[in-house]
């Protein structure tokens, strides 16, 4: 929204600089998004009158022009324009001026003859004939008389002053619980209450003109609903021109193409009063009748742009007896805008509900002034004082004959919210001590009224119904930076829960071990799925699916945070990262079973929902996928591969308190290295998998390095994670150590070696580690050696030699039962 | 025989002067001092010596033998230490060749700005909670009073799964799955992803993190709202920040406002950075509208609250200077290393 300094000030008289002028609407709330004035952008260019014209010497297109601008002597200035004579006002662009678009002007030669300017056309100063409609596009801008009823601008004055384009225009934001703020006229409210002076309202008044609406016009709403208000009046004997320069020059202002005295009419209300207007042919109305109703099945209309658009019938129409003439609140049919042959126009103003016109401009692809501000909802309460400004109007610019009478439908009137003031509630809302006085000075400024203790709010004001909101228009304007900061008294107790301090601890370790975190989009393309090898019936291709994404690429919700990272790997390796190793806490989102099972109807009832699911022990949000969190890691480099990203698995699992989980083969999983992955239980729960990414998905990714990956499930790691820790005794007495070189077959899993050297060392073994492993012609073809260092120690007693013998013998044995041997 | 001590003492300490060696000084020892040394073969003659003048020579002798170890032990230090400044002479080395640096990694600048919000709030007595992003439009909308023909709707460019699962467009929606499940007094934050559909660029993508606060107790202020907030922006810009509330609207909160930050660059004096304005818009927020509370069982006479919702990127990009969104999702290492 708009508004121009100079319009605001016919409301409330004030005056400060344009900068305090925004600070100080923003801290009373009508948010200033910026300024600027026209006129910033021209310096020094002024009116000047050509005192005389002779044909330049070496020229058959140019004249020398001799022109007063108020100095003490005219200025010699050379142009080449031809629709120039003597007398003339002409806008001079003097030496050292600036033009719109940063161009300068500066003395000159001209073909030897010297310029002190440039004399100025309508597109040198940023203007169009629209804004000049008496002027020429291609020739030097002569003011025209017709401009200035009360008297032509004296040689000298400023350009932009001559011109109406010296005034400051701001740009608001307004809120949507303010669309009375549409409007200037009450923007004009929040000024005058803002600088503590009063309201300059007017009250249109219509002369009394001749006949009766009613024999020319016969209105019926058929959807009340959607049509809340409908008011018409006709004008005849319409005289179109050019509406005058004031007019012209506040539309301009507020970026609106002035078009001829109607067009302009309607515009200038809907600026002023926020209601919006048409005025269209009253002899395109057949049968004289307009029908407010929803458009019928099959039914379309050519719009005033030209397009002919089909219309279904959720779309409210104005219609005539023989259908359609425009969409309601969004734009009128295609003869709306013309009034070549026009004797005779209706002026409509009209109320439509917002969300039935957001929804049709959305279905038409068809966004105008019109329907913006119909979709933010209006009051229909405005629709009579906007048609009587319109014709106050038509009036004052002697536009047209007003026919007496309007017709005015207005089934249910919307009323004044009546909200009962308790200064203690407000005071207790906002933490001050304000005299109900207080408040009450603050309200009836902006337009509330007092009865008794309760205040009754303009229907303008209909965002108005509770304390809280009186209590909004009391804190705005006695200042929230005026009012205390205090901090809230008593104790409150908060810590991280335990799983926000596991996934911090998991996370840091993660940072510890050289991995870096990133972040990824939640959503990517199905083809990932194909990228890491997915089977095609593999479950995890069933994703949650945006309907209306940005593209193919962002349209699923990722089951498996593998891709995203592996983007990662792909973007460094082609960046020439050495080593690149990163990790994510990634969620992914595993559809629900239970939608399939809840229709979209199912809503419109949500109690209803509820107690249906409520039945199977469910809720509604059991409708939404689940959110599994998981560390998805992945690194690739000189130092990784695939025992360097199990230990930092190995790693993590310490840090979450888990001493024991077994790694088993895994063949199956496509992503994966068939040789070198293998999925990790614990407590028979499988958390996850590490392995060397397959070769064939690194080449998916393009990436030429052999990776390796993880994929562990953070939530049931949580789950399996270990206790508190338990202090030990540290041992007194001394260890017993004891190395063994063991040979078995190659495709013997050290795992199980280590699992039967464990079960049969006794309760003595402390520690079993493998410090080596080889192979090669020493163990000979099939064969590999492990040696392992076994620690034996007794808490109450040195272990003699014969027990550890005893240990080793019996491990030995249980070795040898699976072909496993002593090297020798 | 004291002529026989002195002339020991005399050689002893000559010999050891002039010791050039560990191993040297220990034979001089053994020499003297030895079972078979030349003191002892002197002290072996005391028997002879008259009772009058044998504590004389035995305390002359001990003396000569306490003064032989002296000189010993002082010449084996002189010789340790001059052999230790040898060796560690030879040891020098390059002190300004490059430190052998541990391998580490680190956290996204994302999750290191969220752990000082985190920090300040658990230290205010907050909560922190979480919540699903794939949410029911009830919580992320109809809840909040935003219903279906809401114009608010068209601020946000909501993803939609069906018509009433979406990808949640705000934080907002937890404060009513916290109401749903904590009575008051209720101090939480929740922070998170959330979607709209806008196209990525530089200071857009259709992801990015709120942190979402809630506050509902008796006697709960807007006053409070102010001092919280002030409390935050001081512990996460420095006590000198200062701060401004603009009124504002959101359809949950009334009274709503928007709070400014004097900019950290210029200190409020104006630059490029707050676009000659002086303050850095930083975060929404408001008194809860009783309307949420009652939707929620929460009685709105009794209970008066407040809430917050502050975007994480824009202060992850102010304050390490970063100046395209893109990068904090692209996760190149040459970016990702620079803040840890």
């Amino acid at each position: 929204m708009v508004l121009p300094m100079n319009w605001a000030k016919e409301f409330a008289d004030f005056d400060c600089s344009a900068k305090e002028m925004a600070d100080r609407l923003t801290m009373t709330g009508s948010k200033v998004e910026c300024y600027e004035n026209a006129a910033d952008a021209v310096e020094n260019v002024v009116i000047g009158r050509i005192e005389s014209i002779v044909p330049h010497p070496d020229s058959d297109h140019m004249v020398i022009c001799q022109v007063e601008v108020g100095q003490a002597a005219p200025l010699q200035i050379v142009t080449g324009a031809a629709n120039l004579k003597v007398g003339d006002l002409v806008p001079v662009a003097l030496d050292g001026s600036k033009l719109p678009g940063g161009v300068e002007i500066k003395k000159g030669v001209l073909r030897g003859v010297e310029s002190c300017g440039m004399l100025c056309s309508l597109g040198e100063l940023g203007l169009t004939v629209h804004d000049f409609p008496y002027a020429i596009e291609n020739g030097i801008l002569v003011l025209d008389e017709r401009d200035y009823p009360d008297g032509m601008p004296a040689p000298g004055t400023p350009a932009v002053e001559a011109l109406g384009m010296d005034d400051v225009v701001f740009e608001f934001e307004i809120t949507p619980n303010r669309p009375d703020c549409l409007a200037v006229r009450e923007l004009g409210r929040e000024c005058a209450a803002t600088f503590g002076v009063p309201f300059k309202d007017h009250t249109p008044t219509v002369k009394p003109g001749h006949g009766n609406v009613n024999d020319l016009l016969k209105v019926d709403i058929e959807n009340s609903e959607l049509c809340m208000r409908y008011c018409g009046a006709v004008v005849e004997n319409v005289r179109v021109a050019p509406s005058p320069k004031w007019m012209r020059d506040r539309l301009r202002a507020c970026g609106v193409r002035p078009i001829n005295n109607l067009v302009d009419i309607t515009n200038y209300v809907m600026l002023e009063y926020g209601q919006p207007m048409h005025c269209f042919d009253h002899k395109y109305v057949n049968g004289q009748h307009i029908h407010v109703r929803n458009a019928k099945p099959g039914e379309h209309i050519v719009t005033l742009d030209g397009v002919d658009r089909a219309l279904s019938e959720e779309m409210l129409v104005i219609a005539d007896d023989a259908g359609p003439i425009g969409v309601a609140g969004v734009m009128g049919g295609e003869y709306s805008g013309t009034y070549e042959s026009t004797t005779t126009v209706v002026f409509e103003s009209a109320m439509f509900y917002g969300p039935s016109i957001r929804t049709t401009a959305k279905k038409l692809g068809l966004q105008t002034e019109a329907s913006a501000k119909y979709s933010k909802g209006l009051d229909p309460n405005t629709c009579a004082p906007a048609l009587a400004r319109a014709l106050e109007l038509v009036q004052l610019l002697d536009a047209g004959d007003v026919v007496d009478g309007v017709v005015d439908i207005y089934p249910a009137p919307r009323t004044e919210n009546h909200v009962p003031l308790r200064p203690e509630v407000i005071n207790r809302l906002l933490g001050t001590s304000l005299s109900r006085q207080e408040m009450v000075d603050i309200l009836l400024p902006l337009g509330f009224r007092l009865e008794g203790d309760v205040v009754v709010c303009p229907t303008l004001r209909n965002d108005v119904k509770r304390d809280c909101d009186l209590a909004e228009e009391v804190a705005r304007y006695v200042g929230y930076n005026k009012m205390p900061s205090t901090l809230m008294k008593g104790v409150a107790e908060a810590r991280p829960t335990p799983r926000q301090s596991f996934d911090e601890k998991l996370t840091r370790t993660l940072a510890g071990y050289g991995l870096w975190e990133c972040e990824n989009f939640s959503f990517y393309s199905a083809k990932c799925f194909d990228q890491i090898n997915l089977p095609a019936n593999d479950p995890l291709r069933n994703a949650v699916v945006i309907s209306n994404p940005l593209g193919e690429d962002t349209s699923i919700m990722r089951t498996t945070a593998l891709p995203s990272v592996m983007d990662v790997v792909a973007r460094n390796y082609s960046a020439r990262a050495a080593e690149c190793a990163v990790f994510e806490q990634a969620t992914e989102y595993l559809p629900s079973a239970l939608a399939d099972e809840v229709a979209d109807n199912d809503f419109n009832d949500y109690p209803a929902l509820c107690k249906k699911l409520a039945a199977e022990g469910k809720t509604p949000s059991d409708l939404l996928p689940t959110e599994v969190q998981k560390l998805i890691l992945a690194a690739y480099g000189p130092q990784w591969d695939y025992l360097a990203m199990k230990g930092v698995v190995e790693g993590l699992l310490a840090t979450a308190g888990i001493k024991e989980f077994t790694a088993v083969r895994n063949t199956t999983g496509a992503a994966f290295h068939p040789g070198r992955a293998a999925d990790l239980f614990v407590n028979g729960e499988k958390v996850g998998t590490v392995g060397e990414v397959h070769p064939t998905v690194c080449a998916n990714y393009g990436v030429k390095a052999r990776v390796v990956a993880a994929d562990l499930n953070l939530d049931k790691l949580f789950e399996l994670r270990g206790g508190e820790p338990q202090f030990a005794p540290l041992p007194k007495h001394p260890a017993t150590s004891r190395d063994l070189a063991l040979v078995a077959d190659e495709a013997a899993p050290a795992a199980d070696l280590a699992g039967c050297i464990k079960a049969n060392a006794g309760e003595n073994l402390e520690s079993l580690t493998l410090f080596d492993v080889y192979t090669g012609e020493k163990v000979g073809e099939g064969k590999k050696s492990l040696a392992y260092n076994l620690v034996f120690r007794a808490a109450d007693r040195t272990l003699t030699d014969e027990e550890v013998d005893g240990a080793i013998g019996r491990v030995l044995k249980a070795l040898g039962e699976m072909g496993v041997t002593l090297r020798s | 025989m004291k002529e026989a001590l002195e002339q020991i003492r005399q050689t002893a300490g000559q010999l050891i002067a002039a010791a050039d060696s560990e191993k040297a000084v220990d034979e001089l020892r053994v020499r003297f001092l030895g079972k078979k040394g030349e003191l002892t073969g002197i002290l072996k003659q005391m028997g002879k010596l008259s009772a009058e003048e044998r504590p004389v020579v035995g305390a002359l002798a001990n003396q000569v033998r306490e003064d032989i170890d002296s000189q010993i032990r002082a010449r084996m230090k002189e010789l340790a230490d001059a052999a230790l400044s040898t060796r560690l002479a030879g040891e020098t080395i390059d002190v300004t060749l490059p430190g052998k640096r541990p391998e580490q990694g680190g956290l996204h600048p994302f999750h290191l700005v969220l752990n000082d919000f985190k920090d300040i709030f658990l230290g205010m007595g907050f909560d922190v909670v979480g919540g699903p992003e794939v949410e029911l439009d009830h919580y992320n909308f109809e809840m909040l009073t935003i219903p279906k023909t809401h114009p608010a709707r068209d601020t946000q460019d909501t993803f939609y799964i069906t018509e009433n699962i979406l990808l949640r467009t705000q934080t907002s929606g937890m404060q009513i799955r916290t109401m749903e499940k904590r009575k008051p007094p209720i101090r939480i934050i929740a922070p998170g992803r959330v979607y709209r559909s806008d196209a990525v660029d530089a200071t857009h993508s259709p992801i990015f993190h709120q942190i979402e606060g809630l506050v509902v107790d008796e006697g709960i202020t807007f006053s409070d709202l102010k001092g919280t907030l002030e409390v935050f922006i001081k512990k996460l810009y420095g006590p000198d920040t200062k701060v401004r509330f603009r009124p504002h609207h959101f359809p949950y909160t009334e009274p709503s406002a928007e709070m400014d930050m004097s900019c950290f660059k210029c200190g409020g004096k104006g630059c490029a950075m707050c676009k000659g304005e002086g303050w850095i818009e930083i975060l929404g927020c408001g008194m809860v509208h009783p309307k949420v509370l009652e939707n929620c069982g929460i009685d709105s006479e009794k209970y008066t609250g407040y809430a917050f919702g502050i975007g994480l990127e824009r202060v992850v990009m102010m304050r390490y200077g970063i100046d395209d969104m893109r990068l904090l999702y692209e996760n190149d290492l040459r970016f990702l290393k620079q803040f840890n």
